[in-house]
């Protein structure tokens, strides 16, 4: 067999072991969708009322659904740094490291096994905004467009957040190490538009990473035109995937050279 | 296979030091094929870090050192191909159980599926885990964990195995159980690198120990030969009162060099602990009528070379158990 094909195998494998920890510890992708799912409620509900008043776009639960979906894909995330970071104190690692398998592989089957549970979750949390009156008017290449846009953002978060894991010191540390980024969406276009924010936050909600990504969706969902922001939302993601997937590499290895 | 000509392992001039800590400061060895290899040392002596360098897990800053005739620098994937690793920390995926630890492992060694659940319960089963297979290993108690750890370093029919430290932490029937295991491996043509703190340990399965102190190799043999490089054994008597401790003394002396130590009333005499030199010894006090309260016989161990070779005594010879 190729170097390649023994690689996929050794992903293939890791994935499993991955898929295997959720189906014996379901909390944690439970709990992982909770989060927005509570969010959700709470912006339609509760402040949605005076929110949606002040933007005139329509249905809230509209406009806010995108928004609550990439902060799903960000709680979701945070498995693959808990997860990482466990390996690392168990050291199970230090026993993949001695074996004669690919080294990307161990890394490779928890970023991926993160992307389907947080799928996953993103897919409780559609579920439950079709349920309160989320009315998408996507054709079938936009929904396409959306499977694909979140997956490209779940696998440059993942990617991120599994460096977070290998850095952080334990499984606690890698938990909160992505706390502060979990907000990111709020400070750009996920419940608000921009527009309504004072002048230095407006700048950041305006350039930040998350605004054409949200953007970009809500456009998909609504079946509108997605604009030049498209092509700022996928360069964010390839960007951030690539750093995310170099930096956890460099972490993964640099241990190894110690 | 490996040919006798070739050893296991062979390493020359390894250094290794964290920051300005020096931790390995050239060490030389050789293991021949199908042995058992003891590296013996305290807390801190290096013998993690040595295992480390030797599985690929570090790097030497300097040395040269080929395992399986696959040389460190170079060939490291060919090296993990042909070794086995049980760390000193139980490195088994705690969310699985064990068998699904094993079958990970097989599936890992690109065993075919088939193959890998025939392994999985040859292993259970040689290892006394049919049972606790089922169950998730975080509910494993120490020992089995050990026990589950060295059951997935042989999925992959390793031919040189590294154990640091297999025993350290097991209660004195779970350390017996281990010290079957590595018999077996080495029965059937496996190559053991072990570390320990224990002397009785290496004393008891090592063909070739090596004592490791601050970096340093500062011995080297069998068992026996270690033994010999130290003075011989010797009989300890304990008297009643300091009278009789001098009596026992004017007898002795005339037989040899005898030490005494007036506060605890005892004596040392040179004897290698045979029935002849015993009753040689008890016929000379007879003969001047001492009085001897307790008779002791005292053969050199481990820890009398660990002493004699390093200039300090060793650290775990306090509580190690026996
Ligand atoms: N990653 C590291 N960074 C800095 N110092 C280290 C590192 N790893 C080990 N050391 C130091 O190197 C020395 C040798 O450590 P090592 O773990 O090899 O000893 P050991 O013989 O295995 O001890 P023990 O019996 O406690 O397991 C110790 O003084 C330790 O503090
Ligand atoms: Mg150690």
């Amino acid at each position: 067999m190729s170097s390649t094909t023994l690689a996929m195998r050794d992903s293939m494998t890791m994935l499993r072991r991955n898929l295997l920890h959720a189906k014996r510890y379901p909390n944690m992708t439970l709990s992982v969708a909770f989060i927005p799912i509570f969010m959700l409620l709470l912006f339609v509900y509760v402040f949605g009322g005076a929110i949606g008043k002040g933007l005139a776009t329509g249905d809230y639960v509209n406009f806010v659904t995108p928004g609550i979906l990439m902060m799903a894909t960000m709680s979701g995330s945070v498995v693959v740094a808990v997860s990482v970071s466990v390996d690392k104190t168990e050291g199970i690692i230090n026993r993949f490291r001695t074996m004669p398998i690919s080294r990307a592989s161990v890394m490779t089957g928890q970023v991926v096994g993160s992307v389907i549970q947080t799928m996953i979750s993103v897919v409780l949390v559609t579920l439950v905004a079709l349920l309160i009156g989320f009315r998408p008017a996507a054709g079938p290449l936009g929904w396409l467009g959306v499977i694909g846009l979140m997956l490209l953002v779940a696998f440059a978060i993942t990617w991120i957040s599994a460096a977070f894991g290998l850095i952080a010191k334990g499984a606690e540390t890698a938990s909160n190490i992505g706390l502060p980024f979990q907000f990111l969406p709020f400070l750009g276009n996920a419940i608000v538009t921009p527009e309504s924010m004072p002048a230095g936050l407006r700048w950041f909600a305006e350039y930040q990473p998350f605004t054409p990504i949200i953007g970009t969706l809500r456009a998909l969902l609504m079946g509108q035109p997605v604009g030049g922001q498209g092509l700022v939302a996928i360069a964010w993601c390839l960007a951030g995937a690539f750093a995310g997937y170099f930096w956890a590499r460099s972490a993964f290895n640099r241990r190894a050279d110690s | 296979m490996p040919t006798h000509a070739q050893p296991a392992i062979a390493v020359t001039g390894l250094r290794k030091s964290y920051g300005d800590k020096l931790v390995l400061d050239g060490i030389d060895l050789t293991v021949p094929a199908g042995t058992i290899f003891s590296l013996l040392g305290p807390n801190g002596a290096g013998k993690t870090t040595a295992v480390e360098i030797l599985a690929t897990l570090k790097k030497p800053d300097s040395g040269e050192a080929q395992v399986n005739g696959f040389d460190l620098a170079r060939q490291s994937d060919e090296i993990r191909m042909s070794i086995g690793v049980t760390g000193q920390f139980a490195a088994v995926d705690g969310y699985l159980t064990g068998e699904e630890n094993l079958l990970l492992m097989a599936d890992l060694n690109h065993l075919s599926k088939q193959e890998g659940r025939r392994k999985a319960a040859e292993l259970l089963e040689r290892f006394d885990l049919v049972e606790a297979g089922k169950k998730v290993s975080t509910t494993y108690s120490g020992g089995m964990r050990r026990r589950l750890d060295l059951a997935m370093t042989l999925v992959g029919d390793p031919r040189v195995i590294f154990l640091d430290e297999p025993t350290t932490g097991l209660d004195p029937r779970s350390r017996h159980t281990m010290w079957q295991i590595i018999r077996q491996l080495v029965a059937n043509g496996t190559t053991i690198f072990l570390t320990t703190q224990y002397l009785e340990e290496a004393d008891e399965l090592a063909d070739r120990i090596a004592v490791l102190d601050h970096g340093r190799i500062v011995a080297e043999g069998t068992a026996e030969q270690l033994k010999r490089r130290i003075p011989g054994g010797h009989v300890s008597l304990r008297f009643a009162d300091p009278r009789a401790l001098r009596a026992g003394e004017l007898a002795l002396r005339a037989a040899g060099e005898v030490s005494a130590d007036e506060d605890a009333l005892t004596l040392q005499v040179p004897n290698d602990g045979s029935f002849r030199a015993l009753r040689a010894l008890i016929d000379r006090l007879d003969g001047a009528a001492v009085e001897v309260e307790e008779l002791s016989v005292h053969t050199p161990d481990l820890d009398d070379v660990f002493f004699a070779l390093t200039g300090h005594p060793h650290d775990s010879q306090k509580d190690a158990l026996r």
